[in-house]
């Protein structure tokens, strides 16, 4: 593989999906901290959201240790270069969320939607891109369906005014192979101008090969975070991805050493638990379950008895989406009903 | 005279055409006349096969027949964007109004919860607030009739088909709506709604998940016979309406799982989240019905 002088754009989601691994109870102290560590490593773009998005704050994602607007106002004035950027997902938070990130010097306005719904948001990226954000159309769990279909949401979201699209792999499902034919066809077939992203999962240990994929196939935004802090077994991890750009000769505008020490002195003393594939975060990518359910599971399993990963199967044969977290514990009192359990 | 109140329906589309199939069943009100802005429409012609009149020019067209035919009840499953007009030109002939649109000019009605005191005051325009607030919002309500509930909130799951493009173009006017009748119906102090657009196939059945915070403990056999009850209250006019799960209580938590089978008349199985806002609303409209039959509530005067 050749990326040599490819350009990557770096885009950091330690304190967004992030926010899943730490239930969304990161302190204000700890998210200055790891974005002016991030800043000063010349990381460019850094998300600022609860791990659902604006709005997110609820008994069914978890309550944050602080809003949304808190985490902004603290952290977007401390940033020397760096852009931060907010997710929002239509059905959870609304357009004066974005209005209200938008006052808190957001540049970046991330609409997600499921991979077959982008027409839910219409109204959010053509808000965003009227107030001349950078909008980015986000279609998640991009392992359900074919590439043609992917493409024709894309358009969608592109024809509404994003300017950039991701194809997710909210479940660390894909193999290279599916992120190259995804990739490749979005870069074929949508506005020259619209940049391509891609987001991937570490659940079945593919987060770096996936994005080089990526990379190769034309995105040049890529998702990560700092030793991995997110949902799941957490997201392509940064500080090993730019090492491996470094040795590719790609064109990432990091500084390895200081991101190495951003991941080992910062991010990895705040997490509650090791983010690695253990046996829960692998089943969620061989199932193809949505990343943030790993926690939600492994709670049930203490509360009713029944086994995390037979509960993330059997929702991954439902076909659950992202943002169905109610369902986990639903699921769990069934099963454990089924059971003679309770 | 008889006892049925007779209707009119606008919006020949499928919820205009789930509601006349049940209509056609009501002891109480009897649909008359479809109002359509298309005269090839399927729904037009549908309703025309039902024996119903049907207009193809909008609510104008039918305003010289209201009194002739009787017409007391007009249900609009149209859009937001008509919905005023078209009760202010209905409200005048002293038709009263069952708004299924998210206009919400008039008050906020969920049957179990509230209908009874509307009808009651003759409210002549009351609206069905959305699909996810019929299904959740008497479970909210189940648990504020016992004690004092500070927080609200509702998370409906619905299949990709049941979700027309209405909806679609403005989710965030049913988070907004939902949210806050979880407050001004439901009893919560403070409301959230979340909806969530599943595309599996064969499309899943509407799934709904109520969690409410309670001021103090909460008080669970109270909670429990309350939740049971209330879910008898909605299988009368919703049979699909199930308790999965719940409550459950954690600290002051109560979650409440339930799941929504429509009846299928015109709209598949799946699809109750569209089936309980017209079954919602021909209830409404059966109550007005009973009320003025019993004498308890006088209809507009007419010449």
């Amino acid at each position: 593989m050749d990326l040599k002088g490819k350009n990557v754009k770096l885009h950091d989601m330690s304190l967004r999906d992030g926010m899943h691994a730490k239930r969304h109870q990161l302190s204000l102290e700890q998210m200055v901290a790891v974005s002016t560590g991030l800043d000063d490593a010349g990381i460019p773009l850094i998300e600022v959201t609860h791990g659902d998005g604006l709005g997110g704050s609820s008994l069914n994602y978890g309550f944050p240790a602080h809003t949304d607007e808190e985490y902004l106002n603290a952290v977007v004035p401390k940033m020397k270069n760096a852009k931060i950027s907010a997710l929002l997902l239509p059905g959870i938070g609304t357009v004066d969320h974005l209005k209200m990130a938008n006052d808190c010097g957001v540049s970046t306005i991330r609409v997600a939607t499921h991979c077959t719904e982008a027409d839910v948001s219409e109204q959010h990226i053509g808000m965003a891109a009227k107030m001349e954000m950078d909008t980015v159309g986000f279609l998640m769990m991009a392992h359900m369906v074919s590439a043609e279909k992917i493409l024709e949401q894309a358009k969608l979201m592109e024809s509404y005014g994003a300017n950039c699209i991701y194809c997710t792999d909210s479940a660390g499902y894909m193999l290279p192979d599916e992120v190259t034919e995804k990739i490749g066809l979005l870069r074929a077939e949508l506005n020259p101008n619209t940049e391509i992203g891609f987001h991937g999962h570490h659940n079945m240990g593919m987060a770096i090969a996936n994005s080089l994929a990526a990379v190769e196939a034309g995105a040049v935004r890529i998702d990560g975070s700092v030793a991995g802090l997110g949902a799941g077994a957490g997201n392509t991890p940064l500080e090993v991805f730019v090492a491996v750009l470094e040795r590719m000769q790609a064109n990432h505008g990091i500084d390895l050493y200081k991101i190495m020490d951003v991941a080992e002195d910062v991010v990895v003393p705040l997490m509650d638990q090791p983010i690695r594939v253990d046996r829960d975060a692998l089943t969620l990518g061989y199932a193809g379950v949505y990343s943030s359910f790993l926690l939600f599971a492994q709670r049930a399993e203490a509360k009713y008895g029944i086994q995390a990963r037979d509960i993330l199967v059997e929702l991954g044969r439902r076909g659950t989406v992202g943002g169905q977290e109610d369902m986990i514990e639903d699921l769990a009192l069934t099963m454990a009903k089924d059971r003679g359990l309770i | 005279m008889s006892k049925k109140l007779k209707a009119v329906i606008i919006g020949p589309g499928n919820i205009g055409t789930d509601l006349l199939m049940k209509m056609m069943r009501s002891d109480w009100v009897e649909p008359v006349w479809m109002v359509g802005i298309d005269p090839e429409s399927e729904g037009l012609k549908r309703a025309q096969e039902f024996g119903l009149k049907t207009s193809s020019t909008g609510v104008d067209g039918i305003l010289d027949h209201i009194i002739e035919d009787d017409i007391r009840v007009a249900f609009d499953a149209t859009s937001a964007y008509v919905h005023a007009e078209n009760s202010r030109k209905l409200n005048e002939l002293g038709v009263i109004m069952v708004d299924l649109t998210p206009a919400a000019i008039g008050p906020f009605c969920v049957p179990p919860v509230n209908l009874k005191q509307h009808a009651s005051q003759l409210e002549m325009n009351v609206n069905m607030v959305t699909c996810g607030g019929q299904a959740t919002i008497p479970m909210v309500a189940a648990v504020s009739q016992v004690q004092d509930v500070e927080y609200g909130e509702i998370v409906a799951t619905v299949s990709s088909r049941s979700v027309g493009p209405g909806t679609r173009q403005n989710i965030d006017e049913f988070t907004r709506t939902t949210s806050g009748a979880v407050e001004a119906v439901g009893g919560a102090d403070k409301g959230k709604a979340i909806i969530i657009i599943n595309p599996a196939e064969p499309p899943l059945m509407m799934r709904d998940t109520i969690h409410c915070l309670t001021k103090t403990t909460p008080d669970q056999a109270a909670i429990t016979e309350s939740v049971h009850n209330m879910v008898k209250e909605v299988q009368k006019y919703v049979p699909g309406y199930k308790l999965v799960n719940g409550p459950i209580f954690d600290g002051n938590k109560v979650s409440v799982f339930m799941e929504v089978e429509g009846l299928g008349d015109f709209l598949p199985k799946y699809a109750g989240n569209l089936d309980i806002m017209t079954a919602a609303g021909l209830r409404t409209a059966e109550m007005f019905a009973e009320e003025a039959y019993k004498g308890e509530i006088t209809l507009p005067e007419r010449g």
